[in-house]
């Protein structure tokens, strides 16, 4: 690990007034992320700012039919929120397939979304559930928040301060865990709302979290696995290495698709 | 048997200090002064080094000294050593290239050690090696075992071809007899992956020197120290044997990485006399990874010949062995002298010849990984088996039944001569434990739930115990393959063991006392066992090759024996009676026929105080040493059954069922002894199922971190089913074979034999993960969709 300034600011503007005046900088969260890259010197910010502090970033409420979570909120708090549960019982059980006990319990939802890892779980939610990450500038739809492999649309100095998820009618997730790493080497995320099913893929795509029209067009139509019949990705978009090429993580999207289906119909 | 004796479930002694995290390894010693070494590593699998500028990273904050290979070669240091002459076919000596501890002119694997940074801390050492500017002329690799001899790439000089020699064992001549009159025979190509041990805590290494006395000490993560003084002094040069003290503390786990000598210990011990300061180093995963000496790596094609009557009756092996970019210890002997003699399994065959080309690639050394070598044969031999029956239509513990060897000793074509054993028995236990009868039942209720179910047996043998002496010196060992041990009784009664043999996992805390306890009849709690420190025990080889049981416990049962001899002259002298009067049971000395005894404890202390000894004939003291070296290999062998189920879906594999019944001879503690078998299963279905290392053709290894290979976890593995036969060892006077490499030697060929089973073809290679059963169930439910 390279030196750097440490700074722990209390507030969100007081982390955005840093943020503004140091140049090459990093905000900190849960760190199980960003640490091992520092560690192995890939990333070597001169600042990092820790939003460890900051209480107004925590905590999960819920108005209406929206579920809004802090974005230092860790997994754990997910996994033990009683609202949650009630709310969007999808998102506790996919919550409870992210990693090891110490990723959950140091990992944290913002974290996990602005990092935009291409196998990362919350981005397929975000997705599907069709939330809003909410930030110190602006409000921005997860539609236009993911923007490719670890890219979004977040600007310099930028802060997640929470997201905020339309609770659905019905919902359920489905990962197939990189046999080494345990992200997802697929992850399918289908949610049904007023207006229609979204389906979000994680772990597949050559270009990061996407969502499969044809599959929601259908689902739209008759929410049941086997309106999925016939339906697949195309292989040319999906990411491919030793434990799983472009053809094997095609065909695995429409099986996780169909399981989620049941899964979330069953419920 | 006591409480506390041979055979009893004692709780580890050890477990205390490990499980509430106050071990003592490598890395948590520190002396005043400390430095911290990094190595520069390659970060190209093959190429010149035209110049390596060292001047501005000299002067960077912290730095203490930067050396390479130049400076070792300046002091005269050796390069690191292969213990074990291989003779090729034609009677030429294998070729062995030179293995500079830091590279001089050209370096042969990514992760190879091209500068060593020595600075006040471990960040400052990275620091400067980053300002280290070196000009290399990138050539082209080769990294895969089978392209090695035929790629223009040249690694070492002495190998214009990359073979390291041409070996055989066997008999041509009566086995080609035996294919020419063959009623059938069986073919079959097996590539046995590369894995990555990945010891639970990393290598580590710290050098000191004492100028004032000349001494230098090693703290080191190894399985044998006196063996790592001898390279390091005798070969290496880097300290007279007399002048270091290596020591090897609590060392978290090894699987047989942890024998050899590597190059960042010979740099530390060097080094310390250099900047006159202690050196450490201490790997962290990514060099785990790159540098750690690998396992396995074959690519073989095998046939086997059966009569009319489903007889095995010939057995002719090609195997082309990786071993990597250098010739590491003890690499040499792990696909010869540890590989085709075990090619006979459990089976009565009378013809086996097997070839073995041994080839250098741009990877890590590879050398012995649990088990090393006789994996490699049974995957062969229990493959081909299964396939055999198949092909025969013959049910495969049947086939396996008639063609076990039933008479004791049998002498197999391939050197060994099997001492005892009852095969029959653990096939009979094992078919019973795992409910084979019914297994078609369960293969239709899973067929209903459109998942595939398989069945696999693995009815391995390996040899044991690495020994006599004898024996492996005419094999070409560079060494002896004795234990040594010394019981020291103290004047109180209690009794400190030292051995030479080495616990980094295996329990001998525990079970070397409780052989103690038993022969002594005193309390398990009165005796402590001291390892891993050429300072305080005498003499030995280590632990590998599950040698300890067989070859250490042996050493210590003779050395207790003097003890008791002694012991006897002892009580005739002070219960004045004839030493031949005296009898030694449960813990006491008595004279025979009268009701005179003393116990243990009271001798002991008579030793030492010496009051009643009349005349000068007996010395004071009771303490005696011994030197054990078996008549033989000891030979455990066992039946394992694995049952699987298969997503066709999704290519996951669940291992259903797990049943193992192995004949390990005596045992001392079945507790230790199921951990050891639960363990060595999981380290085989991590070969099976999930671990591989893989190089691209660059050579980069894109398997460097936990990330990308995949270790065995506790949710993929089933609840073990264990049984036990016992048919005692003759050749050690304990009747030990040993435990610690079954499990990983039957695992794979279980596994995969269940998968076959399942898949109804064999086209599925090691690591069976998802996505390749997935591919390979397609071509089984082809023609059932057909239907
Ligand atoms: C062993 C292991 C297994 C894992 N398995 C999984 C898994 O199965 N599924 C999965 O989804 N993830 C997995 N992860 C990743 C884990 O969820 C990460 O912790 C998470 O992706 C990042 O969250 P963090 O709080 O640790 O962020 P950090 O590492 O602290 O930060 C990550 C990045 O996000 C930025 N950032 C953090 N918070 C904010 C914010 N509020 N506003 C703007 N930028 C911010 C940081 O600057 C940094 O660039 C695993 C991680 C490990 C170590």
């Amino acid at each position: 690990m390279y030196a750097f300034e440490y700074h722990r600011p209390t507030s969100v503007s007081e982390a955005a007034k840093l943020a503004g005046q140091a140049d090459d900088m990093k905000f900190i969260a849960g760190g199980h992320t960003l640490l091992p890259t520092m560690k192995m010197r890939l990333a070597g910010p001169a600042n990092l700012i820790d939003l460890g502090q900051i209480a107004e970033l925590r905590g999960i409420t819920r108005s209406g039919d929206t579920l809004t979570i802090g974005a230092m909120t860790r997994y754990v708090e997910v996994l033990n929120s009683a609202e949650v549960r009630d709310a969007i019982p999808a998102l506790v059980e996919m919550t409870e397939l992210v990693g090891d006990p110490h990723v959950r319990h140091r990992g944290t939802i913002g974290g996990s979304i602005a990092n935009n890892d291409p196998s990362a779980d919350y981005p397929a939610a975000c997705l599907a559930l069709n939330a809003t990450i909410v930030t110190d500038r602006r409000k921005i739809a997860a539609d236009d928040f993911f923007q490719g492999i670890f890219t979004t649309a977040l600007d310099e100095g930028e802060i997640i301060t929470q997201v905020s998820f339309p609770i659905p009618s019905q919902a359920a997730y489905a990962k197939f865990r990189h046999p080494a790493s345990r992200y997802a080497l697929v992850g399918v995320f289908v949610a049904k709302h007023t207006d229609g099913v979204r389906v979000a893929v994680t772990g597949a795509g050559s270009n990061g979290v996407f969502r499969v029209a044809e599959m929601e067009d259908a689902l739209s139509r008759n929410f049941a696995a086997d309106a999925l019949n016939g339906i697949s990705v195309a292989e040319d978009e999906m990411n491919g290495d030793i434990h799983a090429d472009a053809a094997y993580r095609a065909h695995l999207v429409g099986v996780m698709a169909r399981r989620a289906v049941q899964a979330a119909t069953l419920g | 048997m006591t409480a506390t004796g041979i055979g009893a479930p004692v709780r580890r002694k050890e477990d205390q200090r490990f499980v509430t995290g106050q071990g003592r390894y490598v890395d948590d010693f520190n002396r005043p002064g400390q430095t911290y070494a990094y190595f520069l590593r390659s970060p190209h699998a093959h190429a010149t080094i035209r110049s390596i500028n060292t001047g501005p990273a000299k002067i960077m904050p912290g730095v203490v000294a930067i050396f390479t290979g130049d400076d070792l070669a300046a002091d005269k240091i050796g390069g690191l050593i292969c213990g074990w002459m291989i003779h090729s076919k034609d009677g030429s000596p294998m070729k062995a290239g030179p293995h500079p501890a830091l590279a001089q002119g050209k370096v042969r694997y990514v992760g190879d050690h091209v500068a060593v940074v020595i600075a006040e801390t471990l960040a400052q050492a990275k620091d400067a090696a980053e300002a280290i500017v070196v000009d290399y002329e990138v050539l082209p690799a080769v990294a895969d075992t089978a392209q090695a001899t035929k790629s223009s790439v040249q690694i070492h000089d002495v190998s214009p071809d990359n073979t390291v020699f041409n070996w055989h064992l066997g008999n041509k001549d009566e086995t080609e007899a035996a294919f020419a009159r063959a009623k059938h025979v069986t073919k079959i190509d097996l590539v046995n992956n590369r894995l990555v041990p990945n010891a639970l805590e990393p290598r580590a290494a710290l050098g000191e020197y004492d100028p004032g006395n000349d001494n230098y000490t090693l703290y080191t993560t190894s399985q044998n120290p006196h063996v790592a003084r001898l390279v390091l002094s005798a070969f290496i040069g880097v300290a007279p044997e007399h002048k270091l003290r290596v020591i090897a503390p609590d060392v978290g786990g090894g699987f047989g990485s942890k024998i050899f000598i590597y190059a960042e210990e010979t740099v530390c011990v060097w080094a310390a006399k250099k900047v006159k300061r202690p050196v450490k180093w201490t790997s962290d995963r990514t060099e785990a990874f790159l540098s750690d000496a690998h396992g396995r790596d074959h690519v073989t094609h095998a046939e086997m010949a059966t009569d009319e009557n489903g007889k095995i009756i010939g057995l002719r092996v090609h195997t082309i062995a990786n071993l990597g970019a250098y010739l590491s210890t003890f690499s040499s002997s792990v696909p010869t002298y540890l590989y085709a003699p075990l090619l006979s399994g459990q089976y009565d065959i009378p013809a086996i010849y097997c070839e073995v080309d041994a080839v250098y690639t741009n990877t890590a050394p590879v050398d012995a990984y649990r088990g090393a070598g006789r994996p490699e044969a049974t995957f062969v031999v229990e493959r081909l088996v299964e396939k055999t029956a198949r092909e025969l239509g013959q049910d495969p513990a049947e086939l396996r039944r008639k063609n076990y060897v039933t008479q004791f000793p049998h002498q197999t074509p391939v050197i060994m001569a099997y001492d005892t054993g009852d095969y029959a028995a653990s096939l009979d236990k094992a078919l019973e434990l795992a409910d084979y009868k019914t297994f078609p039942q369960r293969k239709q209720e899973s067929a209903r739930r459109g998942k595939l179910r398989g069945i696999g047996f693995s009815s391995y043998i390996e040899a044991c115990g690495i020994a006599p002496s004898q024996a492996v010196g005419s094999l070409g060992a560079g060494v002896g393959l004795w234990e040594s041990a010394e019981v020291r009784v103290n004047p109180t009664g209690s009794v400190e063991v030292l051995t030479g043999s080495h616990s980094h996992g295996q329990g001998h805390e525990t079970t070397f006392a409780q052989l103690v306890s038993d022969r002594l009849g005193i309390p398990i709690d009165q005796v402590s066992i001291v390892h891993g420190d050429t300072d305080k025990v005498q003499f030995g080889m280590g632990t590998y090759g599950s040698r300890s049981g067989a070859v250490g416990m042996s050493a210590i049962a003779k050395a207790i024996d003097k003890v008791i001899a002694k012991g006897k002259k002892v009580a005739a002298h002070v219960l004045e009676a004839s030493e031949g009067d005296i009898e030694f049971k449960d813990g006491k000395f008595g004279v025979a026929g009268t009701d005179k005894t003393l116990g243990f404890g009271e001798v002991a202390l008579q030793a030492y105080i010496a009051h009643k000894f009349s005349g000068q004939d007996l010395e004071p003291g009771l303490k005696e040493g011994a030197f054990y070296d078996p008549t033989n290999f000891t030979f455990p062998a066992g039946v394992h059954i694995c049952e699987v189920e298969i997503d066709p879906d999704t290519g996951v594999t669940k291992i259903e069922r797990w049943t193992a019944v192995d004949d390990f001879g005596v045992i001392i503690n079945p507790m230790i002894v199921e951990g050891q078998v639960h363990g060595g299963i999981a380290q085989g279905v991590g070969q099976a199922l999930l671990e591989g290392a893989f190089y691209d053709q660059s050579g980069q290894l894109i398997t460097a971190s936990f990330n990308d290979y995949c270790m065995p976890r506790a949710i993929d593995l089933p609840s073990f089913q264990v049984g036990m036969t016992v048919t005692p060892c003759p050749s050690n006077p304990l009747g030990i074979k040993g435990c610690g490499e079954a499990g990983a030697i039957a695992a794979p060929p279980a596994v995969i034999n269940a998968i076959t089973d399942a898949l109804g073809h064999e086209d599925i290679a090691m690591p069976a993960t998802p996505q390749a059963v997935w591919r390979a169930a397609q071509k089984t439910r082809m023609p059932m969709a057909a239907e």
